[in-house]
């Protein structure tokens, strides 16, 4: 065993690894400098554009959660409080009354109210909604188009790839910023907006 | 408005007609809305002017978790690396890793149910450095960032008692196996090869496959599909006889932490003390990432060893090129995984006549209103960089081939049991076995040491083969 080569072996050795060392850093600190240039201090989250969506039902069936991120919310302010409404009713239904062979929705989850004659409210059970769109669709087909699917913020986990997003086949989603997390419709656009500044987010 | 007088007039009809024609109605303009794609959003019917107070709900918009658990997320992972680091540098303690471990599963697995992980966050980085438009979050660019850093310094803490994803692989290790060096080397190839793949479809910003395919998300979340659950069973069972095989044979993030932690400034010693080849340490790490000694007779000669070293060097290129080009070839298929892309081909059989049927994708896109020619050209570019991109991905996997090969090669010579760098997670299982360990902490008594050595040293201790006919394994 020739002890000084050795030495010198491992000398050398040292001297690369330790280069090598500093060089790996610099480079992580480079790119994390570039990126933090770049970054947004806000969370990013996921967004259906209703606009876009074409309510295929995956958003029903793709989520990670057992029971999807993404229901119908309802703007109210472009609904016409019908009382043949097509997001409620099923094409065809024999009476314009609550009984679950005459309604779209498959879980009941779309509640019909009296108002006044002749309009109806109509509201969503977000425990019930699946996130089918079938009554979305309905609404945009004959309706308002007052009917729409988000994602609902109290339940995305915000996945890094959203599994409905990489299935959408009208590549609807998008991130959003998470202080802007909704995509809205008529009037609640606005108003939403206007909570947001306010700082109220009831 | 002549929209919605149309609406006004509709709506009257239906109401004189009743319930049954009206229905007939909604059905045909369902069919006529399915068959156009989808319907346009339009106010067909006037806004109620009610007559009692009533006031319209307000839409409730529950807003995503607090920004702040963002800074907590990253104040929790710089704790964990600390401790991690210190619990293996300083306290040399198994026991102290291992339940920093079980917080890291709890917090990061359960609590935060494994989004973001330093893992995934590979890819967030890939797609943000070739798309400006894209915002990294903060604690996205804290995920990539201090995992590498910390092994700068101090070896795979990281892996050992931070990433939930080792930590669920750890905790079900039972009868490991030891693998021969030249099969944990070939499947050691596989994680160069999905980070390849990963950081080539987010940069193309086709996708994250490393999120897609993620074992325990799962069960980190008490619910996943069926293929992510089997998934995730099979790598738990295997786990149970190959230790934490994803870290191993198909952690991305594994490869580039390999590289940092055979650079880190320090590494965890088997024994801080000299070794004594008692061989009581062999069998102790269930990675396979203790190397035995290797006496320099052992070894081929110099010569020989040049020999291959030079060979390799000159066929670096040539691989490196060949990989080059057999990953450009696959531009096809890889560019297929993106979506506009599929599209395009969809669009291009329907638009030829070779398919009757839209599917949802294609009838979106008509509904869009974008051109075919627009989205041809986007498809274009893509495959484009798709075939850039191939290059870089066969080219990558090439040259980290023969640079496994050269370490096959090359020979270095150990005079002691040795720990191999870039496998070790840091875990310190090997610790306590290391009689000089027990005799620093006082468990044993010098005599008690001698007599181990001397068990060891005669086959009768941890290893059963000989460490003679091994050296080649190390
Ligand atoms: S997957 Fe896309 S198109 Fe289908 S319902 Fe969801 S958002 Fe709409
Ligand atoms: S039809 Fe589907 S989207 Fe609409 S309320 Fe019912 S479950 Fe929700
Ligand atoms: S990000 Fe995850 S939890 Fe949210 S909608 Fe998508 S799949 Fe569901
Ligand atoms: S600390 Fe020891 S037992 Fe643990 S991975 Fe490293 S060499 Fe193996």
């Amino acid at each position: 065993m020739a002890g000084k080569p050795e030495r010198a072996g491992i000398n050398r050795r040292g001297f690369l690894k330790s280069s090598l060392n500093t060089l790996s850093g610099l480079l992580i600190g480079g790119i994390g400098g570039l990126l933090f240039s770049r970054s947004s201090k806000k969370e990013m989250v996921w967004q259906i554009d209703p606009e876009i969506c074409i309510q295929c039902e995956r958003c029903a069936a793709n989520c990670v959660l057992a029971h999807s991120a993404v229901k119908c919310v309802h703007s109210f302010s472009m609904c016409g409080y019908c009382d043949l409404c097509s997001g409620y009713l099923e094409p065809g239904a024999r009476s314009r009354d609550t009984g679950a062979e005459n309604q779209l929705c498959p879980t009941g989850a779309l509640k019909r109210t009296f108002i006044e004659n002749p309009y109806f409210e109509y509201t969503i059970d977000e425990k019930l909604c699946i996130g089918c769109g079938k009554c979305v669709k309905g609404c945009a087909a004959f309706g308002n188009g007052s009917l729409c699917l988000q994602v609902r913020h109290d339940r995305c986990l915000n996945c890094n790839e959203c599994s409905i997003a990489r299935s959408c086949p009208s590549q609807a989603w998008k991130r959003v910023p998470a202080d802007r997390p909704y995509i809205l419709r008529g009037d609640e656009s606005a108003s939403f907006e206007r909570r947001m500044k306010r700082g109220d987010h009831g | 408005m002549g929209k919605r007088s149309s609406g006004n007039n509709r709506r009257e009809s239906i109401h004189r007609r009743g319930p049954a024609a009206a229905g007939m109605l909604i059905l045909f303009s369902l069919l006529l809305a399915a068959v156009l794609g989808y319907a346009q959003i339009q106010e067909r019917f006037p806004k109620p002017d009610f007559q009692t107070d009533y006031t319209r709900p307000d839409l409730s918009t529950p807003l995503p978790r607090a920004q702040v658990w963002e800074y907590v997320d990253i104040a929790v992972l710089i704790a964990a690396l600390v401790l991690a680091s210190y619990f293996a540098h300083r306290l040399r303690s198994r026991r102290k890793i291992f339940w920093l471990m079980v917080f890291s599963l709890v917090y990061f697995g359960f609590i935060r149910q494994g989004c973001v992980c330093a893992v995934g966050a590979v890819q967030n980085v890939a797609y943000a450095l070739f798309n400006t438009g894209y915002a990294i979050p903060l604690s996205v660019i804290a995920f990539f960032v201090l995992p590498l850093v910390f092994t700068l310094f101090y070896g795979r803490t990281f892996c050992a008692a931070v990433c939930p994803l080792g930590a669920a692989q750890d905790a079900v290790i039972l009868k490991p196996v030891r693998l021969s060096s030249t099969t944990a080397g070939l499947l050691g190839m596989l994680p160069v090869i999905y980070l390849g793949l990963a950081v080539l479809f987010a940069a193309t910003g086709t996708g994250f496959i490393i999120c897609r395919y993620d074992p325990f998300i799962g069960f980190f979340r008490f619910g996943a599909s069926f293929a992510m659950v089997l998934f995730g069973a099979a790598v738990l069972l295997l786990g149970t006889v190959v230790a934490r095989p994803y870290c191993r044979f198909l952690c991305p993030l594994g490869v580039l932490l390999d590289w940092m932690s055979r650079l880190s400034k320090k590494h965890v010693k088997i024994t801080p003390d000299t070794c004594s080849n008692c061989r009581l340490c062999e069998e102790s790490c269930p990675f396979g990432a203790i190397h035995k000694p290797n006496p320099s007779a052992q070894s081929p000669d110099k010569q020989t060893e040049l020999r291959r070293l030079a060979v390799l060097l000159v066929l670096l290129p040539v691989i490196m090129f060949g990989a080059g080009w057999a990953g450009s070839r696959l531009y096809v298929p890889l560019a297929r995984q993106h979506p506009t892309v599929a599209l395009s081909e969809e669009i291009l059989l329907e638009n030829g006549g070779k398919r009757a049927v839209m599917t949802d994708a294609t009838r979106a896109f008509r509904a869009s209103g974008k051109t075919a020619d627009e989205l041809f050209e986007e498809a274009g570019r893509i495959q484009q960089r798709f075939r850039t991109g191939g290059w870089l991905l066969g080219g990558f996997i090439g040259i980290v081939f023969v640079f496994k090969l050269i370490g096959l090669t090359i020979l270095r010579r150990r005079p002691e049991y040795e720990i191999d760098a870039g496998a070790c997670f840091s875990c310190g299982r090997c610790f306590s076995f290391c009689p000089y360990e027990q005799l620093r902490l006082g468990t044993i008594t010098q005599k008690e040491l001698e007599e181990m050595e001397r068990e060891g040293k005669n086959g009768s201790g941890a290893g059963g083969t000989s460490p003679m006919e091994n050296n080649q394994n190390g």
